[in-house]
């Protein structure tokens, strides 16, 4: 009676075809991108070097270091943290404790979502007429800070509001029965208690904005800057800078004979430090997971 | 606290939240002012010289011809279709694909690893893609296909579909992970294999978490602008295949920004494209979020 | 023994939540320093009504009241520092509710935020609190561990310490024993008996036996109603003035 018929069989077979094609499925998006930062680190491996962060890029960008668009890169990164992480915890802080349900909590949400989709290169127009043109900032590193801060505010946002929500009701509810103001509930059980959580999204923020190009380009980047080397101050907030992100796009498409070394280089290193704070995050979330207090 | 300060708790409570509320609110004032800005830097043009006509349906973009200049766009937003379509037909079956084996196959040990995996493909910066599409790709292309140029539409919609995967992969599994286990249950107890719970219960339920994972993969692939500015190479014509060069909305900003002189014609009509771009990539995530959330439920 | 001015005062309290009406206008008086019993079985409003009086409901979307509550003469709605009016009032939930802090700064929070600053008056009011909860021979060598790592029975008593640390003139407790164990529970009993000298006790129980051995005076709210008030010893009688309340009392529904 507990033979297998045909059809079971058939049913078997299927089943196993099925997780194969999956399988396989998988492994060819995961598999070749692998593939593929391995070969960027293999052909990168001879420049680099700590010489390489240090030095300046030389003879037209043809040879030397990144020190320039590396600070320069750092210098934004930084401003635009400065700027988007306390309006981004706010604004979380208003999503999940002060507003209800209501037409005006669901427009803020359809906000963010619609901030994190604009194409980036629309913020860069945006920068560009606000900042640049419109506030008088000029093309700087403010300006395009400013640009990077409001591209990167939803990140900031969700990961905030995503710690913030874990924190269970019942502590919140036991803070008001004994006085403390809403404010004060926030600011000595909620946000200590999510702190991770906001890290997280905070160094997310850092990759996302070490990485972005194009809001860059119009609003405070510039193709070649030559400053001291060694001087970690040495740019000013309203002078313009090298960008990592935009450097790579100049060396590989804009300067005609550029060594593969080099592009594949300064490739590395921006992939590098992208992913490096990543998985900082991510390391962080895991330990966070094995170490709640209730 | 005297009783003096105590006084001043509700005044202090008040000024609080009404900052906070201003930093809640401050995300909607800027999703209005990045169309107010990008559209005051081009309404002079819009509202006098600019041929909405011409725009869409011109393949003619001459924009520094010296005795005709020309402004259609219609090769630009094929550009920009063609790629972005071209993009999410390979990376739509893929990425649900891993998103169905990540959420029903995968034992829990791999499935962690899996999704960091795919987090850490997502933060891979557009130049980046656009640095790989330049020289790996770009070089694969021409020796498997024989193709004359390696920087074409191809190029670049596989580039896009290995950006857009893992946003597809890991919303694609939240909406499966969010089909309650008694559907799945049920399905089994019924003789169901998992082929057919697969299709029959777990796609339909999860269907419009999936429809706005795809949707997003889309406003992605069109907004995205430094990998296609590398990739796709510069030929602004309606391709007649996937193997010749594109240029894209998006791409062409880029391009052409630095070298067009501030408030001219030509200057103008590139924020015109970029009020175009924010249009439709707002159409885009409104759509998937009424298809996430619901239109009735607030 | 009980004096006979009114604590608080309820005059026709209508509530609800959205369409939903949870208290169909009922009126009653609080005395000072009275063990004021509640009973009733599940979803009669009991829980919402003691949330009317802290001002909390005003935390949950679409509950709204009509009608009087009064805290010494003083409309509660009226008042201008809620924060005050809710420090005047201690509240302790159903289940345990540890702070995510130490046990020292759990029972300190409410002082704290409430403006007293001096290490010695907080030390003090630490002690007396966890003293008066008959937990601080069992916590006093480590009040600097977490208070989340406290058992049930346990973070309940330092529920109660932590709501008698910015020491309130009315303390409410509702359905406190929930859970936990019998033993606790007598213990605690004997605490509050200590504690109404001092204060105005509101009881809000399930257990019909806690309200008839504590309770100067019981309430039975049903459905939003109230069925009978009166002296404990009339309501768990044989001939309460209600046959409903005899058949609540005597577990014949409920």
């Amino acid at each position: 009676m507990f033979e297998a018929t045909d059809q079971t069989r058939r049913k078997q077979r299927q089943e196993s075809a099925i997780k194969y094609l999956l399988t396989t499925m998988t492994v060819i998006i995961v598999l070749p991108l692998l593939l593929i930062i391995f070969y960027l680190f293999y052909k990168a491996a001879p420049i680099l070097s700590l010489e390489f962060l240090l030095e300046n890029p030389i003879h037209g960008m043809r040879s030397g270091g990144i020190w320039a668009p590396l600070l320069g890169t750092i210098y934004l990164v930084l401003i635009s943290l400065l700027i988007a992480t306390p309006v981004g915890i706010f604004a979380a802080i208003y999503l999940n404790e002060y507003s209800r349900e209501s037409w005006m909590t669901r427009v803020i949400n359809l906000a963010v979502v619609n901030l994190a989709g604009v194409p980036s290169i629309v913020h860069a127009l945006f920068g560009l007429g606000a900042f640049v043109l419109f506030a008088g900032i000029g093309r700087s590193i403010l300006a395009a800070s400013l640009t990077l801060a409001i591209m990167t505010l939803p990140v900031i946002i969700a990961s905030t509001k995503e710690a913030l929500a874990a924190v269970p009701h019942s502590f919140r509810e036991a803070c008001w029965n004994v006085g403390a103001t809403r404010w004060q509930t926030i600011r000595n059980v909620v946000l200590p208690n999510s702190i991770s959580g906001i890290l997280t999204g905070v160094i997310l923020q850092v990759s996302r904005a070490a990485g972005e190009t194009a809001p860059v380009m119009f609003t405070g980047a510039v193709f070649f800057k030559a400053i001291q080397t060694g001087d970690p101050f040495a740019y000013g907030l309203l002078d313009q800078c090298m960008a990592l992100s935009m450097h790579l796009f100049t060396i590989s498409t804009q300067v005609p004979d550029v060594p593969d070394a080099l592009t594949y280089g300064t490739a590395v290193v921006l992939l590098g430090v992208v992913l490096l704070f990543n998985a900082l995050a991510i390391l962080l979330r895991i330990k966070l997971r094995g170490k709640k207090k209730w | 606290m005297t009783p003096g300060r105590r006084h001043l708790e509700p005044l202090k409570e008040w000024l609080i939240e009404r900052f906070i509320w201003l930093c809640g609110v401050s995300a909607i004032f800027f999703v209005f002012a990045i169309f107010i800005f990008v559209f005051r830097e081009g309404a002079d043009y819009f509202f006098s010289g600019f041929k909405a006509g011409e725009f869409f349906t011109s393949i003619e973009w001459y924009p520094t011809s010296r005795t005709h200049v020309r402004y259609g766009a219609l090769a630009l937003i094929t550009g920009t279709f063609s790629v972005s379509f071209l993009a999410m037909f390979l990376a739509v079956p893929f990425g649900l694909g891993a998103a169905v084996f990540i959420s029903e196959f995968c034992p829990p040990r791999l499935k962690e690893g899996l999704k960091i995996v795919i987090e850490l493909l997502a933060a891979i910066p557009s130049v980046v893609w656009g640095f790989i599409g330049l020289t790996i790709m770009n070089s694969l292309i021409v020796r498997l296909f024989n193709a004359p140029i390696g920087l074409n539409m191809f190029n670049g919609a596989i580039i896009l579909a290995l950006m857009s995967v893992p946003i597809i992969v890991s919303i694609g599994e939240d909406a499966l992970k969010a089909v309650p286990d008694s559907y799945r249950e049920a399905a089994v107890a019924l003789g169901c294999t998992r082929w057919q719970m697969i299709f029959r219960v777990l796609l339909p339920a999860a269907r419009n978490g999936l429809l706005a994972a795809v949707m997003l993969g889309i406003g992605r692939a069109v907004g995205e602008t430094m990998a296609v500015l590398m990739a796709t190479g510069h030929s602004i014509r309606i391709p007649h295949g996937v193997l010749e060069p594109v240029r894209t909305l998006t791409a062409t900003i880029a391009a052409e920004l630095g070298e067009a002189p501030v408030h001219s014609d030509h200057y103008q009509v590139l924020f015109i494209i970029g009020i175009l771009l924010f249009t439709i990539t707002f159409v885009i995530n409104i759509t998937a979020d009424f298809i996430v959330r619901g239109i009735g439920r607030k | 023994m009980v004096e006979q001015t009114p604590k608080i005062g309820v005059r026709e309290l209508r509530l609800s939540y959205g369409q939903h009406e949870v208290l169909h206008g009922i009126s009653f008086e609080i005395l000072r320093n009275e063990i004021f019993g509640i009973i009733g079985p599940a979803q009669s409003g009991k829980t919402s009504l003691l949330r009317a009086i802290n001002r909390t409901l005003e935390f949950t979307a679409g509950a709204r009241y009509s009608g009087s509550i009064t805290v010494d003469g003083e409309e509660v709605g009226k008042v201008r520092n809620v924060y005050e009016l809710r420090r005047k009032i201690g509240m302790v939930a159903p289940l345990p509710v540890g702070l995510p802090l130490t046990i020292y700064d759990n029972v300190a929070f409410a002082p704290r935020m409430g403006g007293i600053r001096q290490k010695g008056s907080i030390d003090d009011i630490v002690e007396r609190c966890l003293r008066q909860a008959a937990l601080w021979d069992e916590v006093k060598d480590r009040l600097h561990t977490l208070g989340t790592r406290l058992s049930g029975g346990q973070q309940q008593r330092l529920t109660i310490a932590r709501a008698l640390s910015h020491q309130p003139e009315i303390l409410c407790l509702d359905e406190f024993s929930i859970a936990i164990d019998p033993v606790t529970t007598m213990r605690i009993e004997e605490v509050l008996k200590e504690l109404r000298q001092q204060m105005t006790i509101i009881l809000v129980t399930n257990l019909v036996q806690q309200a008839r051995r504590l309770a100067d005076r019981t309430m039975f709210l049903f459905e939003g109603d109230i069925i009978e008030l009166d002296r404990s010893e009339v309501i768990f009688s044989n001939s309460p003035a209600q046959q409903k309340t005899y058949d609540y009392v005597n577990g014949i529904f409920g």
